[in-house]
């Protein structure tokens, strides 16, 4: 029997930290003792009463007729309860941008892995045997991988219906466009005249998976008495799943509830429905719960990965480094469906620019489909893509040009009161700030100069810039105050593993002057939680942020009311005390406890104290009298940041492969409510890069997948990663944000991999414009006669 | 055609008398019969770590071994460490050193950091990125973590 004492509730205040000091500090999470204990629960930790288990079986063909499909066998083994086909879901549609997908393929496959059947079952084993008994017929139909070659008028048509498509993308004719996006200011035909150099080149980027450690995992119950579907799902968004749901069923939200347990890393890949509609078909099917827990093979072969890219980039400069002109040409291959591939898309055409005044550019982005598995969004959006090839076009000019990488970057930099690409403001220009932070730690200059040399070894040191928004949507919070006088925080925000739930409870306790002890952050839950768009777009701590700031403000007004009646002043004289008291200001001795104040509130005056707020971030348009737009270009949505990387790299002249020996990394995250968590978002992201940059990248032989699995897809461990990150933590505050902040979780991610090339490049003289940067991609090119 | 049969296993100082298919992993008997959920399923290949169990005080991959060869043998799971008020104090360095994300490899990083630990009490950190190698994490990038162990190692 385990037994604990819990310590009494002081009574009187001893809390000798000021007011508002939980915002800074490297507080512990709050749940890192039930994830170190094992009793964080996640979805698949979930079991209820007669549940079943889901499985669902992929398509064999990467494009294909379903001539016919025969359940019947399934439908007979003993034990199975459902058994869904696209028909028998009747071919809704579903898309975030475009509604062109179906949750089990109807009438044709489009990938190898795409959903053709799904079984409910009283096990898992008898779940997998029921799929093997499926018996279906295909037509094979040509199919095609690649996305320059989707767009010829003779590519097979993918998307026969894409003109008849509804979504937030328009309609377009080509089968295989998924969308078009556009962006050009000043003339860049006219100036390459002007340029001294000029460079040129194609880069391409992997199919990088998420590789989340928790495979994605739904528990669905539909209650047919009283009409009420309810999900435990690992996801980044409660909301954005009750409405996806209810709206593919046909079912009023007020039907649909959807709780988040623990989650167990996202990174982009549970942003909208992952497995969802599957689990809640199936659990209406059999009227049972069902859990769906993807394999990782089943999560690799049917979920998303990053959109693989090739981009066409051409840069001009002037003699002194000054950038004049750029031509810029992205083809993101999205797959089979469009899934978030159109925003991804103009995100990655808006950020081709790189965070630099390039008076005259003009650049295009095609979001095409193909039979691949779908891409989606993937920390970063699009920006790690067309950063890598924009970064490694600055180190091309100040290599031609003779002049120091950091110095280009420097002249270039967007600086505050610029406008970016579109013309909206930046109002905190700091790159040149983190230029000369990463350029002082790592000593730049002379390891430049003198790499060490080791046998057999070559030493290079390489930088990279990079820009990326924070924040996006909607928000509520409430701060609800208890009888005790702790403090409830709502917000409906899931934390992901980015550490959000400590960084906003840490927000609450500060404006409010108490110990984190004193906060309960509520899980989320569309039951009970405000409403707050998903998890995703580095905006959570920013824009969630600003909620619960001002959900605080406002309960911490209504405090004062009470306490003001109860010391029997005005309530400007009162101020907080820590630990959850307020005080007449100048008088040690005269205050009152927060549970005094909740007493009152709840016997006798005013009722229930209850913080509230709602926030939507309000984007800047683009400008159109500076910037010429077309196709599906929304204007980016939050603040703009900044950050820069070193890295030094060692390249095996024997082998090719890369090491990296250490890494310097500054970012100006405004206010880091947590700084031991903004490390951690930098260690991880860079860390996720290294991956992008060196090792991760999905392979098809024709359309099949031939690595969906982590023993032949390898992520990083902690063998592959130096022995030293710095993280540099700048802070200039964000005007906006709360108590200054900025959220920081995709940009360290479009450091690494051009930071990384341009430190091979330095090393070896090899440029490496196709990443992943294998040893055998940089031997090839070592061993090439230049 | 399933075959059970009746073992006993001794997890975390208790005995439990279970009757098994034999082709069940040590990983699904705990998770599902027993419900010490805290060991986590990746991969179920023997490659992330996140099932990582000890075994007679080495750390192996659960979701690789037969619950019925494991007869006889010490099983400690994530929910065997510390002593219930308590934690252990690796894992009270993993919290300490802000290593834990998302969480969901935490326990299997835990488990083999604690192997590494009873064996080799002061590591140098190259055995610790060594002893941690096989055990994924996607969220840290490992600085934190191997500060942990490091910081376990010397407090």
């Amino acid at each position: 029997m385990r037994c604990t004492v819990l310590r009494r509730r002081n009574d009187t205040n001893t809390d000798t930290r000021p007011v508002g000091d939980a915002v800074g500090r490297s507080l512990p999470r709050r749940e890192a003792r039930e994830k170190a204990t094992g009793a964080a629960t996640y979805a698949d930790d979930i079991v209820v009463p007669r549940m079943l288990y889901g499985a669902v079986l992929g398509s064999d063909y990467a494009h294909a007729r379903i001539v016919s499909c025969d359940t019947s066998a399934a439908e007979a083994l003993p034990g199975v309860k459902a058994v869904l086909t696209g028909d028998k879901l009747g071919g809704k549609l579903f898309g975030k941008c475009i509604e062109d997908e179906p949750v089990l393929a109807t009438g044709k496959v489009r990938y190898v892995g795409e959903p053709v059947a799904a079984v409910a079952a009283v096990d898992r084993a008898t779940a997998k045997r029921a799929l093997q008994l499926i018996e279906l017929q295909y037509e094979e139909l040509p199919a095609v991988f690649d996305a320059e070659a989707a767009l010829a008028a003779d590519a097979p048509p993918i998307h026969e219906a894409r003109k008849t498509y509804v979504g937030r993308v328009p309609p377009l004719d080509n089968p295989n466009l998924a969308s078009y996006t556009c962006f050009a200011e000043g003339d860049a035909e006219a100036a390459w005249a002007q340029c001294d150099v000029i460079v040129e080149d194609k880069y391409e980027t992997p199919a990088q998976q998420h590789m989340y450690m928790e495979p994605c995992s739904t528990l669905a119950a539909f209650d047919r008495a009283a009409d009420q579907l309810t999900l435990w799902t690992s996801t980044q968004g409660v909301f954005i799943v009750q409405y996806g749901i209810a709206k593919w069923l046909g079912l009023p939200m007020s039907k649909v509830r959807v709780i988040a347990p623990y989650i167990g890393g996202a990174f982009g890949g549970k942003g909208g429905l992952t497995n969802q509609q599957i689990a809640a078909a199936l659990a209406i099917a059999a009227a049972a719960p069902v859990k769906l827990t993807y394999s990782r093979e089943d999560d690799m072969t049917m979920m998303k990965s990053r959109h693989p890219s090739r981009i066409y980039m051409r840069t001009g400069a002037k003699r002194d480094g000054t950038l004049v002109a750029r031509e810029v040409r992205i083809y993101l291959n999205t797959g089979a469906y469009a899934d978030e591939g159109p925003f991804v898309n103009a995100v990655a055409a808006n950020f081709s620019r790189g965070p630099y005044r390039i008076p005259n550019i003009k650049t295009q982005s095609w979001c095409v489909y193909t039979n691949h598995l779908k891409a989606g969004g993937m920390r970063g959006f699009g920006v790690p893509q067309a950063n890598y090839a924009s970064e490694l076009q600055i180190d091309a000019i100040a290599a031609r040009l003779g002049l120091d990488p950091i110095e280009v970057r420097l002249k270039n930099a967007l600086g505050t009161g610029d406008k970016f690409l579109g013309g909206q403001n930046v109002d905190h220009g700091t790159l040149a700030r983190c230029l000369e932070a990463v350029r002082q730690a790592s000593g730049w200059e002379a390891r430049r100069a003198r790499p060490a040399v080791q046998p057999g070894k070559r030493r290079g040191i390489g930088v990279a810039s990079a820009t990326h928004v924070s924040a996006m949507n909607a928000a509520g919070a409430t701060v609800k105050m208890n009888e005790d006088g702790t403090l409830t925080v709502n917000t409906g925000a899931v934390d992901v593993g980015q550490g959000s739930d400590t960084a906003l409870s840490q927000l609450a306790a500060g404006v409010l002057g108490v110990s984190l002890d004193q906060i309960k952050y509520a899980a989320p839950d569309t039951n009970f939680s405000p409403y707050n768009h998903q998890t995703g777009g580095s905006r959570t701590t920013y824009t969630v942020g600003v909620a619960v700031q001002r959900a605080s403000e406002n309960a911490r007004d209504q405090i004062f009311d009470l306490a003001a009646e109860l010391l029997e002043c005005p309530v400007d004289d009162l101020e907080l005390r820590p630990g959850g008291w307020v005080g007449l200001k100048g008088a040690a001795g005269k205050q009152v406890p927060f549970s005094a104040i909740a007493k009152r509130s709840l016997y006798t005056s005013g009722g229930p104290v209850m913080g509230t707020a709602n926030w939507l971030y309000e984007a800047e348009r683009f400008d159109p009298k500076r910037t010429l737009t077309a196709g599906f270009a929304p204007n980016a949505v939050g603040v703009f940041l900044f950050a820069a990387l070193v890295v030094e790299v060692d390249v095996d002249e024997a082998t090719g492969k890369v090491e990296v020996v250490e890494a310097w990394a500054a970012h100006d995250v405004g206010r880091a409510i947590n700084p031991g968590a903004v490390e951690g978002q930098i260690h991880g992201g860079l860390v996720q890069g290294f991956g992008f940059a060196l090792i991760e990248e999905l392979l098809w032989d024709e359309g099949r997948l031939v690595n969906p699995s982590m023993m032949d897809y390898k992520v990083p461990g902690a063998m592959d990663v130096p022995y030293e990150i710095h993280a540099i933590v700048l802070e200039d505050p964000e005007a906006t944000g709360p108590f200054g902040a900025r959220g920081v979780g995709e940009i360290p991610l479009n450091l690494a991999a051009p930071a990384i090339c341009n430190a091979i490049e330095h090393a070896t003289g090899v440029k490496v414009t196709t990443i992943p940067a294998t040893g055998e991609r940089v031997l090839r090119s070592m061993l090439q006669p230049r | 055609m399933t075959e059970s049969t009746t073992i006993e296993l001794r997890i975390n100082g208790e005995v439990h008398s279970l009757e098994v298919e034999t082709r069940r992993t040590l990983l699904e008997v705990l998770r599902q019969d027993l419900q010490l959920t805290g060991t986590k399923r990746g991969c179920n290949q023997g490659v992330c770590g996140a099932c990582s169990i000890l075994v007679d005080g080495n750390s192996i991959r659960s979701c690789l071994s037969l619950a019925v060869a494991m007869q006889g043998r010490d099983i400690v799971t994530i929910e065997g460490l510390g002593d219930g008020a308590r934690l252990d104090p690796v894992q009270q360095a993993f919290l300490d050193a802000g290593a834990i994300q998302c969480g969901f490899c935490m326990p299997g990083m835990i488990i083999s950091a604690k192997a590494l630990l009873d064996k080799n009490p002061r590591p140098s950190k190259a055995e610790i990125r060594h002893a941690l190698g096989n055990n994924i994490c996607r969220c840290s990038g490992y600085v934190k973590v191997i500060d942990a162990v490091h910081r376990a190692a010397t407090t």
